[in-house]
């Protein structure tokens, strides 16, 4: 290893005083022969991290028609018909035309686990491309992502049968929780005692 | 190969790996381990575990240890899949990308080669001690206070910091906020601020001197000290930097929480812990034995920093002396106390209620309530209850004069 102790250690130490970027910023590199460089190409080959704005998201479309079909082969088992609930979550608490706008507090918590509960129309992408179905996490192709979001939202009430979801269309989907959640931006670091806020 | 795909190659090389480990899991069922966990070393706990279709759990037995440090084997998990990823360490990789200057990828070699640290830090579920769970324990799940409050456990972690891995790899001034992914079947992926992630989160491949076990996230996983486990991924692959909290499943959805005192929308990230403690022994479900000296023991701990003080009544909560800390006392660790009790026969309710370098003392469940703006009437109700997570509650156990003892939390 190229770097001498005196400058490693307080890269070892330097936990608390240090914010974010400033240390990690724009210097060259401690231990160059450690670790190997990513190309773009190859960080596109597995990044499936989705952000809230849909930048990542891959090209692709799919309506609620096309995803009916697709989640009563690979969904229906566990999530019931049209999402209504099975052997797991439910994930449809509105109808079509009729979003649910209701509370999530008390006897209406598991209302939770639908779909409509999510602030950002993006998550429901992220989440059903990275873990589901259950056997086969990772199999689903983009189109059929497209496809089982839209079918799920048309079922929650949330878009229109005949809507295309795509990398553009998905991304300006207003849910109709969005303003359910506090604070719209989390904050770190957190707020002042009491530290159960 | 895919790092959640299935290879007997890499499944003995890890399990050859980790050999030593199986020596003394005293606790280990003698029943047939799951598919995934074909040696010892991982074996289920005989009690103290839940599994579900797409969920496993196992439960600290908090009551059956002593000092600090969780015995490995008993380390409490929640694991969002029905089954272990089996990864072949000598091929699983972490990368770090997004707004960063130079995108890298380290092998776990190349982790090891890196300065790194040991530390003693408790994790904890976010629903660890929730209300609900204290109506919903069964005879597979310990006693009470290891289905209620055995989410959390205690550990020294090796590994090398986030912030000789962020410098190395350059972050942007935009990248305030990281998404961390882990190689199990859900791909488990939460974000963290990027400056908790630079002040003392590590990625740990070592747990108390040995290899991580498997349901820890071998071969490597996260560590954020003090704050909500979720965010400590395990079987980390990759760390993205981003400009802003990407708002994952987990964490908008699943750990997520809606409240009265914000006019019942929800409190969309926790993150440190505040100061918490119980009594281990005597707890609900032991028994006194005959009157006279009994010492009272359990941890305390706190994402806040060190405890500072621990105070114990046998009143119920009106009159309160201080109890021992025993050293060392680590940061954002378990800490355990003791308190000379002398029982006289006659029924109690024994709690206690610790505080920490910050001077934060921890809270009642009357306190709590009162913040959240939930009644205790909502909290007794049979079913409804309402969801509480980030519960940090003082626990009181009522011992009663026949020397039994149960849960006294809605007393």
């Amino acid at each position: 290893m190229r770097c001498s102790l005196k400058v490693l250690a307080p890269v070892v130490m330097l936990a608390a005083a240090i914010p974010a970027g400033v240390l990690a910023q724009s210097q060259g590199r401690l231990f160059p022969d450690v670790g190997k460089p990513l190309t773009e190409k190859e960080i596109k080959g597995f990044d499936r991290i989705i952000g809230p704005e849909g930048k990542e998201l891959p090209v692709g479309h799919g309506t609620a028609k096309e995803g009916e079909v697709i989640y009563k082969q690979r969904c229906e088992v566990c999530h019931g018909v049209n999402g209504e609930g099975g052997i797991l979550r439910r994930l449809t608490i509105g109808k079509p035309g009729q979003p649910y706008r209701g509370t999530y507090y008390g006897k209406e918590q598991e209302k939770m686990n639908g779909v409509s509960y999510y602030p950002v129309p993006t998550i429901a992408w992220d989440y059903i491309n990275r873990a589901m179905p259950v056997p086969n996490p990772g199999t689903l192709k983009p189109n059929e992502v497209y496809a089982l979001v839209a079918f799920l939202y048309y079922r929650n009430g949330i878009i229109n049968e005949g809507d295309v979801m795509d990398q553009t269309t998905l991304p300006k989907v207003v849910m109709p929780n969005k303003d359910g959640f506090v604070p719209a931006k989390p904050v770190y670091p957190p707020e002042k005692a009491p530290s159960w806020w | 190969m895919k790092s959640n795909g299935s290879s007997r190659r890499g499944f003995l090389t890890q399990t050859a790996a980790l050999a030593g480990v199986a020596a003394g899991a005293g606790l280990a069922a003698k029943g047939s381990p799951a598919k995934a966990q074909g040696n010892v070393h991982n074996e289920p706990p005989k009690r103290g575990a839940r599994y579900t279709i797409d969920h496993m759990t196992h439960y600290t037995p908090l009551h059956e240890y002593n000092g600090v440090i969780t015995p490995s084997r008993l380390h409490f998990m929640q694991q969002h899949t029905s089954e272990f990823p089996e990864i072949e360490a000598d091929h699983h990789t972490l990368s770090i990308y997004g707004l960063v200057d130079r995108p890298l990828r380290f092998t776990v070699a190349d982790l090891k080669r890196l300065p790194s640290v040991s530390r003693v830090h408790f994790l904890e579920c976010h629903a660890n001690s929730s209300l609900a769970i204290h109506t919903q324990g069964n005879e597979n799940m310990g006693l009470p206070v290891q289905y209620i409050h055995g989410m959390t456990s205690c550990s020294e972690w090796t590994g090398v910091p986030v912030s000789v891995l962020l410098r190395e790899a350059g972050v942007k001034s935009n990248g305030t906020w990281m998404v961390n992914e882990g190689g199990d079947a859900c791909n488990f992926s939460h974000t963290l601020p990027t400056a908790k992630a630079m002040e003392d989160s590590f990625v740990a491949y070592a747990q108390n001197g040995d290899p991580l076990r498997v349901e820890q996230g071998f071969p490597i996983r996260l560590i954020v000290p003090g704050w909500e486990a979720p965010f400590s991924v395990k079987y980390l692959k990759n760390m993205k930097v981003v400009d802003q909290p990407y708002h994952a499943w987990n964490e908008s959805m699943n750990h997520s929480v809606a409240r009265p005192d914000l006019g019942g929308k929800v409190r969309w990230y926790h993150f440190q812990f505040g100061p918490k403690s119980v009594i281990t022994r005597p707890s609900a479900g032991l028994h006194m034995g005959s009157k006279g000296y009994a010492q009272i023991t359990g941890i305390a701990w706190s994402g806040g920093g060190k405890i500072t003080k621990i105070e114990i009544s046998a009143d119920g909560g009106k009159n309160w002396r201080e109890g021992k800390l025993q050293d060392p006392v680590h940061t954002k660790a378990h800490t355990r106390f003791t308190f000379d009790w002398d029982w006289n026969g006659q029924e109690a309710v024994i709690q206690s209620r610790a505080t920490d370098e910050t001077g934060e003392i921890q809270p009642t469940l009357q306190d709590l309530s009162k913040h959240w703006g939930i009644t205790m009437d909502e909290w007794r109700q049979k079913d409804n209850k309402p969801r509480a997570i980030h519960m940090n509650a003082q626990q009181p156990w009522k011992v009663n004069k026949d020397g039994s003892i149960s849960d006294a939390m809605f007393a």
